[in-house]
C-alpha cells in the first residue's frame, strides 16, 4: 500500500493508527501537567525537553519563584518554580517533580526557560474552536498568563501563554 | 539557467569596502612610478565597479567609472601623479564607500557630495586629457610594412562565458599582436525578457593587421575553440601595402581606436540591459536588505589555522577512542594507562580552545589601517606636519575586542593630532625636528594586548591639567596629587584643556567616553606625559571577551567566580587590623588602605555558615581604584572559564557579569567588581535613608 493510498484512508478526524503507525489527523497538541491538585497545559510545539528536577545555581537577589539557572548542554536556562509564581499548592521537591523546557520564539530573538511543575499527565489534540475564554474573576493566575480552558472530559484545563509566562516582571525583581 | 544574484551581494559588499581599503592605503603611499601599486588600486576599483554593475548599483558604476578612467591615465602614464589628484581620489573613495553603504542599507546619501567629486573629477579629467593623447596614437601607428590584415570570425556558443572565459581578454591578446578592429554582431541578441545574463549572445568580425603569424592567432583562440566557431582568413598582404600610405594608416588607425571604443559602447549598453534586469531583482530584494544592518559579520581565516584544527580534531578523536577502548573493560591495573588517557585529553582540549581561540583571532592591522588616511586627513586640517608610525600591526586581538576599540583610539589619535603635536614653528623654535610623529604600537604582555599612541610634542601641561580641574570643581584646590592622578583627570566627564574648541577635538566629550568604552572591553588606560617631549597613552586590553581567568570562591554552597584580574590579593583576616567605624562599617587595614568589608553572603542574601569576621578568608578586589574586600567562606582552584551570558535566556543580574559551567556541569557565577560595589553603595543609602531620611545628600562617599 503505497503512502498515498494510506492517506487517503485517514478519516479527517481523531486519533488512528494504520499498522502500527500512529496519525494524529487535525487541532493543535498540548501538554498537560499538574501544579498541585490543578491541571495546565502548553503548546507543546514551544517544548523543548521535560527534565528531572535538580538543584540550580543560585541567582543572588532574584525573586523567590525564580530558582536559579542550571545547564542545559551548554546552555544557561534560568529555572522558574510555577507553584512559586502562581501561588498554587507548596513546592515540595519529589521524584515526580520534573521541570518543562520550553522555548518560545518570536521575530527578535527566542528565549529558553525551564518551569518546575508536579507532574507531566498528557498530550491533548484540541481544535482552536475548542479552546474556550476564561472567566474573568480570576484565581490566583494573573489573567495575562491564560491563554484560555479546555475541557478535557470531566477535567479542566488551564491552556497558558508561553510569551506571557517567559516575561520577566521588573516590579517583583527585588527579593 | 537563472541564478539570484542576491545571494552573493553581502559578498560583493564585504569584498568592496575591502577594495576600498586597500585603494586608501594605495593612494597613501603613491608616488610617481610605482606602477604596480597603481595596478592594485586601478584593479581595485574595476572590480568594484564590475560588481556594482552585475548587481544593478548603477550609481556606484557611474561614479567608479570616472575613477577608473582617472586611474587608467595614470596607470598608461598619460598623467603625472599630482598630490591634488591623489586628494580627488581619495575623496571620490569616500564617495564610492558612501554609495555602497548607501546601497547596503537602502539609504539615502549626501547626493551633493558625491555631486561635486564627480564634477571635480571630469573637470580633472577633461583638463589635461588631450595633450598626451595625440603623442599615443602616432606611437601606436609606426609598424613594419610587412603586416599581414587578418579576417577573423569568431562566434562563441552561448555558454562560453560560463566556462570562465571572456572574449575581452582574447580581444585583448590580439590587439597586442597588431591593430585590430572589432565589429560586434548583436543581432542574435533575443528580447530583453529572454536574455540569460550569463550566456553570450554576440559574435565578432575582426580585422586584424600584424605580423604574427597564424599560428600565432590560432594560439589565442587555443582555450576556446572548442566553443566557438572560429574563422581565420588571410587577406591580401601586397594589396593593402600599396593602398594605403604610412599618412592614411594613421588615419585608418584612428579610426579603429574610435570602432573599439564603440564596440566597447556595445559591450557597455549589453550591460545596462542585463542590469535593467537585475533592478528588478533588487526592487524584490528590498524586503532582504535591512538584514545586512544586523551584522552577523564574517571572518577570513587563514587555511594554516584550519589545518591546526584539523588535525587536533584527529588527535582528539584518537585519546577518544582509547579512552572508550579502555573502559569498556576496565579493572584497577590500568589506572595508569587511564591517567594517561585524560592528561592527554586535557591537552587535547586545551589546544584545541586556544586553536579555537585563534580563529577568532586577526591581526590588529585591520583596525590601524584606517589611520594613515585619518592622520593625513587631519595633518592636512590642521596644517601641522606629521607622520604616522605604525609598528606590530600583525599582533592578534580577538575580533569583537577590535570592532570595539577602533573608536577610542581615533579619538586617540585626534587628541595626539590636535592637542600633541605642535605647529611647525614652534616645533623649530623648540629645536625639534620640522615633522611631528605619532606612533601606534601594538604589542603581547601576559595575556594582554597592550595599545601605544604616542607622540613627540608639547606633552601634558601638569599645572594648566590641575588649574582646570580646580575651575571645573573636580579636585580641591590644596589637594596634592601625583602626576599620573592628574593625568587621570583627563578623563573626567566634561573635561578639556584645550583652548579653543576645534571640529577635531577640545569640547571634552571624548576621553571619558574612551575610558568607558575600554573599560567596558575590560581594559585599562594609562597615560604618561613629559613635558616638551610628549605623551603616550597605554590601552590594556584582554586578548578576548569569551573566556576569563578566574579564582573559584566558595559562599554557602553556591561557588563564584572573580575574575583574576581585578585581585589584588587574598589574605586571612587578622583581629587586630580589623576596624568597626563610622556606624557597623567595617574596615580592614591593609599596609596603609583602609580597605570596606563586602560579606558577599550578605550582598547576595544567600546562607552562609562563615559569618564571623575574624580568620575569615578576604578576597581584596579593586575597581575604579575603589579597592573593597569580598569576604568568603572558601578559596578554590583557578582556573579559565568561558563566559556565558545570562541575558540570553533570563536578564542582566546586578553584581553577576555572567556564567560560566564548571567541570562537574554545574552553574557558577561570574563576579561583577564594579557592580557590587554600586549594589552596596546603593543598600549604604538605602539603609542610611532609613535612619535619616533628611540627610542624604553625601552618602555616596562613605564608600
Amino acid at each position: 500500500m503505497n503512502i498515498q493510498a494510506m492517506a487517503n484512508e485517514i478519516p479527517s478526524e481523531g486519533e488512528h493508527s494504520i499498522e502500527g503507525i500512529d496519525f494524529i489527523t487535525s487541532g493543535d497538541q498540548y501538554l498537560t501537567f499538574t501544579l498541585s491538585h490543578e491541571q495546565y497545559a502548553v503548546d507543546i510545539l514551544c517544548v523543548e525537553e521535560i527534565r528531572s528536577w535538580e538543584r540550580p545555581t543560585i541567582i543572588p537577589n532574584s525573586p523567590t519563584y525564580i530558582q536559579g539557572v542550571i545547564n542545559m548542554r551548554g546552555v544557561i536556562v534560568p529555572i522558574i518554580d510555577l507553584r512559586l509564581k502562581f501561588s498554587i499548592g507548596e513546592a515540595s521537591y519529589t521524584e515526580t517533580t520534573v521541570v518543562i523546557v520550553l522555548t518560545y520564539q518570536d521575530d527578535v530573538a527566542s528565549r529558553t526557560m525551564g518551569f518546575v511543575v508536579d507532574a507531566v499527565s498528557d498530550v491533548l489534540n484540541v481544535e482552536s474552536e475548542e479552546i474556550k475564554p476564561a472567566p474573568q474573576f480570576g484565581g490566583c493566575v494573573p489573567p495575562q498568563y491564560i491563554e484560555g480552558l479546555i475541557n478535557a472530559e470531566a477535567n479542566v484545563v488551564t491552556l497558558l501563554n508561553v510569551a506571557n509566562l517567559q516575561l520577566l516582571e521588573k516590579d517583583d525583581n527585588h527579593a | 539557467m537563472t541564478v539570484d544574484l542576491s545571494q552573493f551581494i553581502p559578498s560583493f559588499l564585504e569584498e568592496s569596502f575591502e577594495g576600498l581599503e586597500l585603494m586608501e592605503s594605495g593612494l597613501l603611499n603613491l608616488q610617481e612610478g610605482d606602477s604596480e601599486l597603481i595596478h592594485s588600486i586601478f584593479r581595485a576599483a574595476h572590480s568594484i565597479k564590475g560588481g556594482a554593475g552585475t548587481f544593478g548599483f548603477e550609481n556606484v558604476t557611474d561614479f567608479t567609472h570616472l575613477v577608473e578612467t582617472l586611474l587608467d591615465e595614470m596607470r598608461d602614464g598619460r598623467r603625472e601623479i599630482t598630490s591634488e589628484d591623489t586628494e580627488i581620489l581619495l575623496e571620490s573613495v569616500d564617495c564610492i564607500r558612501l554609495l555602497i553603504e548607501a546601497a547596503r542599507d537602502g539609504e539615502e546619501y549626501d547626493n551633493e557630495k558625491i555631486e561635486q567629486t564627480s564634477k571635480r573629477l571630469t573637470a580633472t579629467l577633461d583638463g589635461k586629457n588631450h595633450s598626451k593623447e595625440a603623442c599615443d596614437n602616432t606611437e601606436e601607428v609606426v609598424k613594419s610594412p610587412n603586416d599581414l590584415e587578418y579576417l577573423i570570425h569568431f562566434v562563441p556558443e552561448l555558454s562560453l562565458a560560463k566556462t570562465g572565459n571572456d572574449p575581452i581578454f582574447l580581444f585583448t591578446a590580439l590587439a597586442e599582436l597588431g591593430v585590430l578592429t572589432i565589429e560586434a554582431d548583436s543581432s542574435s541578441l533575443p528580447a530583453l525578457n529572454d536574455i540569460d545574463p550569463l550566456e553570450l549572445y554576440l559574435s565578432w568580425q575582426l580585422k586584424l593587421i600584424s605580423s604574427a603569424s597564424i599560428d600565432d592567432i590560432k594560439e589565442i583562440f587555443e582555450w576556446v575553440e572548442d566553443e566557438c566557431e572560429l574563422d581565420i582568413i588571410i587577406v591580401d598582404a601586397d594589396n593593402l601595402a600599396s593602398s594605403s600610405t604610412v599618412q592614411d594608416l594613421e588615419q585608418s588607425s584612428n579610426e579603429q581606436v574610435k570602432e573599439v571604443k564603440e564596440t566597447q559602447g556595445v559591450e557597455v549598453s549589453s550591460n545596462s540591459e542585463t542590469s535593467n534586469q537585475s533592478e528588478v531583482t533588487k526592487e524584490s530584494n528590498a524586503g532582504i536588505k535591512p538584514k545586512a544592518k544586523s551584522d552577523v559579520g564574517s571572518i577570513r581565516v587563514g587555511v594554516d589555522k584550519v589545518d591546526s584544527l584539523i588535525n587536533l580534531v584527529g588527535e582528539l578523536v584518537i585519546t577518544q577512542s582509547m579512552l572508550s577502548e579502555l573502559g569498556s573493560d576496565f579493572d584497577m591495573s590500568k589506572v595508569d594507562r587511564l591517567t594517561n588517557g585524560l592528561e592527554q585529553l586535557l591537552q587535547n582540549t586545551k589546544e584545541l580552545q586556544e586553536s579555537v581561540m585563534r580563529i577568532r583571532m586577526l591581526p590588529i592591522s585591520f583596525a590601524f589601517n584606517r589611520f594613515p588616511r585619518l592622520v593625513h586627513d587631519l595633518a592636512n586640517k590642521t596644517g601641522k606636519d606629521m607622520e604616522l608610525v605604525i609598528k606590530g600591526e600583525q599582533t592578534e586581538l580577538d575580533k569583537t575586542v577590535m570592532e570595539q576599540i577602533g573608536d577610542p583610539l581615533v579619538h586617540l589619535i585626534r587628541n595626539a593630532v590636535d592637542h600633541g603635536i605642535e605647529s611647525s614653528e614652534v616645533r623649530l623654535a623648540n629645536g625639534k625636528p620640522k615633522q611631528g610623529v605619532i606612533s601606534l604600537d601594538a604589542y603581547h604582555q601576559g595575556g594582554n594586548i597592550v595599545i601605544e599612541i604616542s607622540d613627540d610634542g608639547g606633552g601634558i601641561d601638569r599645572e594648566n591639567v590641575f588649574s582646570k580641574a580646580v575651575e571645573k570643581g573636580l579636585v580641591d584646590a590644596n589637594a596634592t596629587l601625583t602626576d599620573s592622578q592628574v593625568f587621570d583627570l583627563l578623563f573626567e566627564p566634561g573635561f578639556s584643556t584645550a583652548a579653543e574648541v576645534t571640529d577635531i577635538s577640545g569640547r571634552g566629550v571624548g576621553m571619558d567616553v574612551v575610558k568607558r568604552n575600554i573599560q567596558a572591553l575590560g581594559g585599562r588606560i594609562q597615560v604618561d606625559s613629559t613635558p616638551g617631549e610628549g605623551s603616550t597613552f597605554k590601552v590594556n586590553l584582554p586578548l578576548t571577551l569569551a573566556i576569563l581567568d578566574g579564582q573559584l570562591v566558595k559562599v554557602g554552597t553556591e561557588t563564584y567566580i572573580i575574575p583574576l584580574i581585578s585581585i589584588v590579593e587574598s589574605l586571612q583576616i587578622e583581629k587586630e587590623y580589623l576596624n568597626r567605624v563610622s556606624g557597623d562599617m567595617d574596615l580592614y587595614r591593609l599596609r596603609d588602605d583602609n580597605v570596606p568589608i563586602l560579606p558577599i553572603y550578605q550582598l547576595f542574601n544567600i546562607n552562609s555558615q562563615c559569618t564571623d569576621l575574624d580568620n575569615a578568608l578576604l578576597v581584596v578586589v579593586e575597581s575604579d581604584g575603589q579597592k573593597v574586600g569580598l569576604m568568603v567562606d572558601d578559596l578554590l582552584a583557578q582556573q579559565q572559564v568561558v563566559i556565558k551570558s545570562l541575558k540570553d535566556n533570563y536578564q542582566q543580574v546586578l553584581g553577576i557579569s555572567g556564567a560560566t559551567i564548571l567541570g562537574d556541569g554545574s552553574v557558577a557565577m561570574i563576579l561583577d567588581i564594579p557592580g557590587m560595589i554600586q549594589m552596596a553603595l546603593e543598600k549604604a543609602q538605602r539603609i542610611q535613608l532609613k535612619k535619616y531620611p533628611n540627610h542624604t545628600d553625601k552618602v555616596g562617599e562613605y564608600i
